[in-house]
């Protein structure tokens, strides 16, 4: 009887070492991991929802052709999206956030585009233990509700429009009044409070503080209001509003010392508006002249992650024949952001994740990113800085998008406005 | 001075408005349809001025003729597939049935232009009349607006088809007896209704940016200056157009232009209660 | 309680109840969600019904009901911190008492007339909301997530705004049988048939216009608080919108209007239709447009909507309909 035991434990072990060998002849197994998310397809939000679409792709494209990333167990992931269309609407963002998790199993989540919609997706996200990745989240709320699984790519919207001031003391230091015109939605509101209350801290005089509905097309009210020696005009919402405002400004001849709007200025489509964009300034979260670089990253002693700004722009202009925006850059990094936590984990584990995003201090061709780790703002995006790009003519009368500001980034000087003759 | 450059600007876009508004209440005046595709057939007057500027190089002027031809088609159309058969049902059916071709050309519309904003890049510059600044598109499309009306009011009163819109407008059962054929008229009025939002449409795509969502306000506001003008009378809604815009240049200097929209509802809610036959109060 | 012996009760009734035992037994997250949409719009186009199907007055802004209730019971909620249930129930109530105020002035209008004049107040009631600091303004109220904790985390606290949305949509559908078999819901029929002849047959019209229109924006509030709260947050432009106003209408048309089942089988068709075409990667691109042109062969072809269809059809069938 004691023979026969051995001889089937002995069996046994060659069966087991077989199979094991069988296992390691072959490629170790690619796990997939699906990456979930919400896009404004239709709706209002449809271009910048379109845009981090198309950066979200064209990262996870990359990545698995570089061969995924590696986990502490040797086996590898590999990435594919899933991804419902919100039409711009709350409606049923938490419905579908539901279903990707569920149904569609994603591992990890990449927020809707806008404050609103990623506050409700937020909750299920929590429910679920799943990490969230926001672009287009700018408003600083959403990280003092107390999430604690939510990061932000993007500068908040206290820090958004603040440089415009700082500009305005550069090129004219006598100057004294401020008007402010913004969107009356979380996003817009948020920002022009905080440009607000530092614009007052530096001395300034805010002469008009008025907000305007979405949808938004007649300007003229509120550009008869403006004093007539306005020194700057800031605010401005979402695209089709603020560059109908630039639009309208011009037609008006107000030419202020410094005109900042938020977030059409950086798109490449302002252009469009011809004579009324020279001067204006934007803020921006990324442009394709940015200058980080792994140089830049070693002089601060971080560690580069990623490509570098030109890959990124060719390879962006490459598939999608446009210029990457920075709703494009935020697509790629919020994919980007995913890839770095889940290989420094060596897990797709949340937890294991999420220490390894709270951790995070790095460079990448879209600048620094570290998250504030305390309670009271988790998540927030407390690394990376504002962009600030200005509209300008070249000798040859062309309309190019230049950057202005922060010193170190500029590839011009700022300009003042050009009055009108 | 201020107050000046508001109202003028104001007035200047009020008629636009007017012409729109025009539109809505000549088809609410004949057939008694609350014409809820209203706003995007504004919105394609808007794409059809940008597409022929833009690809043709046609004068966005010129284009308006065009237009108003394609809005003429386009209505008989919407008429024909959806309005006809519903025409004689209640209220809640033609509204219904002019809603789902609102969603319609949303959805086709999002999907051939998506909601990115699109601009004619066709500036005149602006005119200088001492302090005041005004965008000579504005200024132009205030007179274009105006010619179209004067058109509309020719052939309503000058030629027979005109004549018998008038006549069913104001009794269908005895315009009937008459021997005016009735569902032709109504096509045609319809047409009619839809060319004008298209015009609007267009001369508004003159000086600001839109998208395929933009017709949505105009539709609304058309709906306030129809009962500012009374339902159903043309001419009270092209003076309601103005006064539309004549406030929406004017309350503004006085508070917050966030409050602009609260008042014009409540101007709009007050007058459908106390003088529903509108403050011109021509017809009832 | 003739009711309870009618299956025209039961129908409507048992389908909500086993509906949601359902959900509860399956417990599983993707399907309560779906059913949390499905469900409220059942209790919109349900409480819609009430004035629109019996009255015959077409609200075209009744939604702002859903966004003045919604934001009131969200209003207690996070400035009072009172409980999820009570709050949603003032939200009801303050949604209900407006509705009183406006219904006295608004309701004597007639035809178009009314249908324009509601969406007047739900255009001017959003755009005071976005100027009113109370509410927030422009960006609205939000909750902490910490709220959630109070439920024992958010899942327990999405089963139980679940739970409540249920039953609130039970009752709904309840209260619109219990109307329409009324003496008070006759005279409603009759208004709506002929409201100068029910006056002088003795129907207290504007009383009872009043108190209709009460009824079905109690509802609206309640279920607005309870869908804000899943939310966390609420915004001017989630709470007063236009185009779920006129959904709501669309749904109410597609069961049937004046009927107790048809409301909650025209919301499931309409919300589940356009839910799978949303997630259908087929129609992505078209998914409004078809919606539209399903919507318009339904109002042009079947304008009596599914149930009403069918009781003119098979006239055994209006026993058992209702």
């Amino acid at each position: 009887m004691k023979g026969k035991g051995t001889v089937m434990m002995a069996l046994a072990a060659v069966l087991c070492l077989v199979l094991a060998g069988s296992v390691q002849a072959q490629a170790p197994a690619a796990k997939n991991v699906v990456i979930g998310f919400t896009a404004s397809q239709t709706g209002k939000l449809n271009v910048e929802g379109m845009r981090q679409i198309n950066g979200l792709n064209l990262w996870m494209e990359r990545v698995n052709a570089a061969g995924g990333v590696k986990l502490a167990d040797g086996s590898v992931v590999k990435f594919t999206s899933k991804f419902y269309d919100d039409e711009s609407n709350k409606g049923r963002v938490q419905e579908f956030y539901t279903k990707l998790i569920n149904d569609d199993k994603a591992n990890f989540l990449v927020s809707p585009y806008s404050s609103g919609l990623t506050d409700a997706a937020a909750v299920i996200a929590q429910q679920n233990n799943r990490i969230m990745i926001t672009a287009g989240a700018a408003s600083d709320s959403t990280y003092k509700k107390g999430f604690t699984l939510v990061y932000q790519t993007y500068t908040p919207a206290s820090r958004y429009l603040t440089g415009a001031v700082d500009i305005l003391a550069k090129l004219d230091p006598k100057a004294k009044k401020i008007a402010i015109v913004h969107e009356k939605d979380k996003f817009s509101t948020d920002v022009v409070n905080d440009l607000k209350q530092y614009a007052e801290g530096k001395g300034y005089q805010i002469v008009l503080f008025e907000g305007y509905d979405a949808g938004t097309t007649d300007f003229a009210p509120f550009i008869n209001k403006f004093p007539k020696d306005v020194d700057a005009i800031m605010g401005g919402g979402h695209f089709a509003d603020t560059s109908t405002f630039a639009k309208q400004l011009h037609e008006k001849g107000i030419k202020p010392t410094v005109v900042a709007l938020l977030v059409a200025p950086p798109e490449p489509k302002f252009a469009e508006l011809g004579e009324a964009a020279v001067g204006i300034i934007g803020a921006s979260q990324w442009e394709p002249a940015a200058k980080y670089s792994p140089e830049a990253a070693k002089a601060k002693n971080l560690e580069w992650f990623g490509p570098t700004v030109a890959e990124f722009v060719e390879a962006y202009t490459k598939k999608f024949n446009e210029e990457p925006s920075y709703h494009s850059a935020g697509g790629f990094v919020a994919g980007l952001l995913i890839e770095k936590a889940i290989a420094k984990a060596g897990s797709i584990d949340t937890e294991k994740v999420k220490a390894a995003l709270d951790a995070m201090d790095i460079m990448t061709f879209y600048g620094h990113l570290k998250f504030d780790n305390t309670p009271a703002a988790h998540g927030l995006q407390v690394g990376h800085d504002m962009i600030y790009i200005q509209w300008q003519k070249d000798p040859k009368g062309a309309l190019v998008k230049e950057v202005v500001w922060p010193e170190e980034a500029k590839t011009k000087d700022v300009i003042p406005m050009p009055k009108k003759k | 001075m201020q107050l000046l450059t508001s109202l003028i600007d104001g007035l200047l876009i009020g008629f636009v408005y007017g012409v729109a508004a025009v539109g809505l209440t000549l088809i609410w005046g004949v057939m008694s349809v609350i014409n809820l595709s209203h706003g995007p057939v504004m919105a394609l007057g808007m794409f059809s001025t940008y597409l022929l500027f833009t690809n043709l190089g046609v004068n966005p002027y010129l284009a308006l003729i065009a237009v108003a031809v394609f809005g003429l088609v386009l209505g008989l159309v919407i008429y024909a597939v959806a309005v006809h058969r519903v025409i004689s049902a209640p209220h809640l059916s033609s509204l219904l049935a002019t809603f789902a071709v609102n969603m319609i050309i949303i959805g086709i519309g999002t999907a051939v232009f998506s909601t990115s904003p699109h601009n004619i890049d066709f500036s005149l510059g602006s005119i200088y009349l001492g302090p005041i600044i005004l965008p000579a598109a504005r200024l132009l499309a205030a007179v274009a607006a105006i010619l179209f009306t004067v058109l509309l009011y020719l052939f309503l009163y000058f030629t027979r088809p005109g004549k018998a819109i008038r006549a069913v407008a104001n009794n269908r059962m005895a315009a009937e007896l008459m021997g005016i054929p009735s569902a032709q008229v109504l096509a045609l009025s319809f047409g009619i209704g839809t060319a004008l939002a298209a015009v609007a449409g267009g001369l508004i795509a003159t000086f600001f940016p839109f998208t395929i969502l933009s017709g949505g306000p105009y539709e609304l506001k058309s709906f306030v200056i129809c009962v500012l003008g009374g339902l159903g009378n043309p001419l009270g809604a092209l003076l309601g157009g103005l006064l539309l815009g004549g406030l929406e240049g004017l309350i503004p200097t006085f508070m917050p232009v966030s409050w602009v929209p609260v008042l014009e509802f409540g101007l709009f809610i007050l007058v459908l209660l106390v003088k529903p036959s509108g403050l011109l109060g021509a017809k009832t | 309680m003739k009711a309870l012996q009618r299956f025209g009760f039961w129908l409507p009734v048992l389908f909500i109840l086993i509906w949601g035992l359902y959900i509860l037994t399956v417990r599983q997250d993707s399907a309560r969600e779906q059913a949390f949409t499905l469900l409220m719009f059942v209790g919109l186009a349900s409480s819609l019904n009430i004035l629109l199907g019996y009255t015959g007055y077409v609200s075209f802004g009744h939604i702002v009901f859903f966004g003045l209730g919604g934001y009131s019971g969200f209003y207690f909620l996070s400035a009072h911190n009172l409980p999820l249930l009570l709050s949603a129930l003032l939200g009801g109530v303050v949604s209900a008492i407006l509705a009183g105020l406006i219904g006295l002035a608004v309701l004597r209008l007639r035809g178009a007339y009314f249908a324009l004049a509601t969406i007047g107040v739900n255009e001017a009631a959003r755009a005071f909301v976005s100027n009113f600091e109370p509410f927030g303004g422009a960006t609205g109220l939000f909750v902490n997530y910490s709220v959630y904790q109070g439920f024992g985390g958010p899942g327990p606290a999405l089963w139980r705004t679940f739970i409540y949305l249920w039953l609130i949509v039970l009752i709904t559908v309840i209260i619109s049988y219990v109307i329409k078999n009324s003496r008070f819901g006759l005279g409603l029929l009759a208004i709506r048939e002929d409201e100068d002849a029910a006056m002088v047959m003795g129907v207290k019209a504007p009383r009872a216009k009043t108190l209709a229109f009460m009824f079905s924006a109690f509802f609206p509030g309640v279920i607005g608080t309870l869908y804000f709260f899943k939310n966390g947050n609420v915004e001017p432009g989630d709470a007063f919108s236009l185009h779920m106003s006129i959904e709501m209408l669309v749904m109410v048309m597609l069961g049937g209007m004046g009927t107790v089942f048809g409301p909650v089988i025209g919301a499931v068709a309409y919300q589940g239709l356009r839910g799978f075409l949303l997630t259908s990667p087929l129609f992505k691109n078209l998914h409004l447009a078809i919606a539209g042109v399903f919507l318009l062969l339904i109002v042009l072809f079947v304008p009596a909507g599914a149930i009403g269809w069918l009781r003119e059809r098979f006239l055994k069938l209006r026993k058992v309909l209702e």
